[in-house]
């Protein structure tokens, strides 16, 4: 039987991948010293685990990398060897490699060889190194049904005496068995000794009293006859004799494990795999597929009930009063399955979390700081998507606090600090939203500093006054750095301005709070899933609009008397101390409005990465939350929309792109401007 | 056809195993470590245990040790998938009752084959 090992290759990489997470996590928990046995373990069986999983699937290399690495944890769990600071260094590198093998394996790309010998080299030295007990240098043994023997069959056959002790019976190997087995072989004459057997009432019955003479002729190997007892060979007595010869070979049938390891260079085969298309799947606990389907099964009442009222003939006052409650129901079922539908693509946020520990490690290590990681709310839920695109971020976030905010060590203690700094990584919800903070006990911001800063770019006016707030949040501006020195560590390619685009990309917004010397915190809000959108609907023309109501800031009244136009064309609204671009709504989808003068319409005020515009609208509806549907999929892009909804009443309303309409709006202006010059 | 208890803590190769012995005609109940692998021996009967060694909450060993001394596992096959090439595993899980063992890396032929001597 054969049949598509790649089938099962998927679950390896995704196993593997979290068997290399929990290394990371496991190995960095682990105190150099005194290390903890179970920890140990947790390390050795995961790297267990990628071994037996990559040899049974054809990842040779990887196998090979892995074995090393067993042998090592496997000498570290069993005493031999010391939990040092360089072996965990080295083992979080290579958990860092085989990370990249098994990603490039999964991507068909080659592998970075040159960095797979550096690294599998210096697991080599350590292993030869230091170890107190001598090292199994033999490859990762392949399993092979046909041995490479010295031995050469002898043509007529064996003979073979066999007793077993009296307790083999309980490890479930039957004597039957084997000969059945041996049968198989050649042809099979079994004399049995029954002479040992006792008294009858002394006979327990599960144990063995026979022994057996066994003539066994064929062209057979030994290794075959010594393959059948292989499993038996410490239970028993066994000489297997040729018949042709008096050279009695007594019970040395060779150990399982050299013999298979002498064959492992000849039967490696080239890990040969079948294209993979790489699907991304999520895993769902069961608790909430069981919902699920529990609320189906609701659902399904609900429906029926319905359905049944809708057969019966006389439908009076009383079904009415029946349809209604059946309506209301099948609303809540409907709007509890939605919820439920949406949580199965969320995830813990440890997901995202559980790779700092390791930056916080080595960026420490590099800036000579003394840093501890707090985690917490590591359960809290968020989607997939949005899961995905905050990891660089925080990242950045992350590194931007143990680079500026902890102080270094001798600083800290001479401002009166625990010399080790810490940085709080939490995660909450609330309302809609997921609040992630990143809290460090350092430094604070200059805020002095980057106001002067503000001031000599140009981005604050000499004499404007500023909250502290107000500095503080300069540093998101774009083009916006008050590192003097460009560390590596925080590197200054990109600043905290594309933090927050990234950010509110994803229809969420980061703060900052800072006290000075007593350090900072951001934080950011997101919403709990891209797939739904808390909108404003808009009324323009005989058109409903859906406006992201986290790209409002205001709404006003148009004021005739503060509208400035510019030939006509482009029009700014003098709101309080600004000018905001006025866009209107129907010509940029050109509709006819519900009011033909501005005085009756409204402006929304929407901003999107730090530019404000006020969009001219005919009317306000609700707030609600609607669905998105992407118009890439169905139609095609379409600038200045991000999407669309089905509304309540089943007519299709577009989602404005906030984004986008700033860019209309800017072409527009520029496009006057021309007309000025020209004029 | 016979009904085999697979028990590994590895999601691949619990599926890879399930998948061949399936193929193969049998029927067989999953487990993902040795304490799942207990409760789903209660009161069930089965013709043959194969289990991983090395599992987070009780390994494969402790679970033989433990399986034996249940009287419907006490002469049935048991065999551990094993990666050690020391022969320290397989002689701690012959002394607790195993019957065999099948060497990781195998390939499902070489899983067929073996099991096609205890069954």
């Amino acid at each position: 039987m054969t049949f598509d090992m790649s089938q099962f290759l998927a679950t390896f990489y995704e196993e593997s991948f979290e068997g290399l997470d929990i290394m990371e996590t496991e190995l960095l928990a682990l105190d150099v010293g005194e290390a903890d046995l179970e920890t140990i373990n947790t390390i050795f069986r995961a790297a267990h685990s990628i071994k037996g999983g990559s040899g049974t699937f054809g990842l040779n290399d990887v196998a090979n990398f892995t074995h090393v690495m067993e042998t090592l944890l496997d000498e570290m769990r069993d005493g031999k060897r010391e939990v040092t600071q360089n072996a965990v260094n080295i083992l979080l590198e290579s958990v860092d490699v085989l990370r990249e093998m098994l990603s490039a394996l999964q991507a068909e790309e080659e592998l970075d060889n040159e960095r797979i010998t550096t690294v599998k080299k210096k697991l080599d030295d350590l292993l030869a190194g230091t170890s107190s007990e001598g090292t199994s240098s033999e490859g990762t043994p392949v399993a092979s049904t046909e041995k490479a023997e010295a031995d050469t069959d002898t043509g007529s056959g064996w003979k073979i005496y066999f007793k077993p002790d009296e307790d083999m019976l309980q490890t479930g190997n039957d004597p039957v068995r084997m000969f059945r087995e041996l049968a198989a072989l050649g042809e099979l004459n079994s004399v049995v000794d029954s002479s040992h057997l006792p008294e009858f009432p002394l006979i327990e019955p599960e144990n063995s009293y026979l022994e057996w003479d066994l003539t066994l002729t064929g062209n057979i190997k030994k290794s075959d006859i010594e393959e059948v007892f292989e499993w038996v060979e410490d239970g028993c007595e066994l000489t297997i004799t040729p018949i042709a010869s008096d050279i009695v070979t007594e019970n040395n049938a060779v150990p399982a494990s050299s013999a298979v390891s002498e064959k492992t260079s000849a039967k490696k085969s080239p890990a040969k795999r079948k294209a993979s298309t790489e699907t991304s799947s999520i895993r769902v606990s069961i608790d909430k597929v069981d919902e699920l389907i529990n609320m189906v099964g609701e659902l399904v009442i609900t429906q029926s009930m319905l359905s049944q009222l809708g057969e019966e003939e006389n439908f009076g006052e009383n079904q009415i009063e029946k349809l209604k409650s059946g309506l209301m129901q099948l609303e809540r079922n409907t709007r509890e399955m939605q919820e439920n539908v949406m949580r199965i693509r969320m995830l813990p946020i440890s997901f995202v979390f559980q790779r700092f520990p390791r930056l916080v490690h080595d960026l420490s290590d590099k800036l000579d700081k003394k840093i501890e990681l707090v985690l917490s709310g590591e359960s809290t839920e968020l989607d997939k998507t949005v899961m995905e695109k905050i990891g660089d971020p925080l990242v950045h976030l992350i590194r931007n606090s143990l680079d500026h905010g902890i102080e270094t060590p001798d600083v800290r203690i001479a401002a009166g600090k625990p010399e080790t700094g810490e940085i709080h990584l939490n995660a909450y919800h609330e309302g809609g939203n997921i609040v992630i903070e990143i809290t460090d006990d350092g430094a604070g911001l200059n805020l002095e500093k980057i106001l002067t800063k503000a001031k000599g770019s140009g981005l604050v006016g000499e004499n404007d006054k500023l909250s502290d707030e107000d500095i503080a949040d300069l540093i998101f501006q774009p083009g916006f750095s008050t590192a003097d020195v460009v560390s590596d560590v925080s590197g200054r390619g990109v600043g905290m301005d594309v933090v927050r685009r990234n950010i509110r990309a994803l229809g969420g917004t980061v703060d900052v709070k800072t006290t000075t010397g007593q350090g900072s915190v951001f934080t950011i809000r997101l919403p709990l899933t891209l797939a739904i959108l808390d909108g404003q609907s808009v009324v323009v023309g005989e058109e409903v609009y859906i406006v992201p109501l986290v790209a409002i800031i205001e709404s006003v009244q148009v004021d005739v008397s503060l509208v400035n136009g510019i030939t006509g064309q482009a029009e700014v609204y003098r709101l309080r101390n600004e000018y905001i671009p006025i866009v209107k709504l129907h010509e940029v989808f050109n509709i006819n409005p519900l009011h033909a003068d501005m005085k009756d319409g409204l402006l929304v005020v929407v901003e999107a990465e730090g530019k404000k515009v006020a969009l001219l609208v005919d009317d306000l509806l609700g707030q609600q939350q609607v669905v998105i549907k992407s118009l890439e999929t169905n139609f095609k892009s379409i600038e200045g929309i991000s999407g669309a909804t089905i509304l309540g009443d089943g007519t299709v309303a577009l989602i404005l792109d906030v984004t986008g309409l700033i860019s209309i709006s800017k072409k527009n202006a520029s496009k006057v401007k021309k007309l000025t010059v020209a004029a | 056809m016979a009904r085999i208890l697979a028990v590994d803590d590895s999601a691949s190769m619990r599926k890879m195993v399930s998948f061949t012995l399936k193929g193969a005609g049998h029927d067989v109940v999953e487990a993902v470590d040795g304490v799942d692998a207990l409760a789903k021996s209660q009161g069930q009967k089965f013709d043959l245990v194969i289990s991983d060694v090395n599992m987070p909450n009780m390994d494969g060993i402790t679970l033989i040790a433990e399986l034996r001394k249940v009287a419907s596992f006490k002469f049935i096959p048991m065999l551990m998938l094993t990666t050690e090439s020391s022969g320290d595993k397989k002689q701690q899980g012959k002394a607790a009752g195993a019957t065999g063992w099948i060497v990781k890396p195998f390939n499902p032929d070489q899983l067929l084959a073996t099991i096609g001597k205890v069954l």
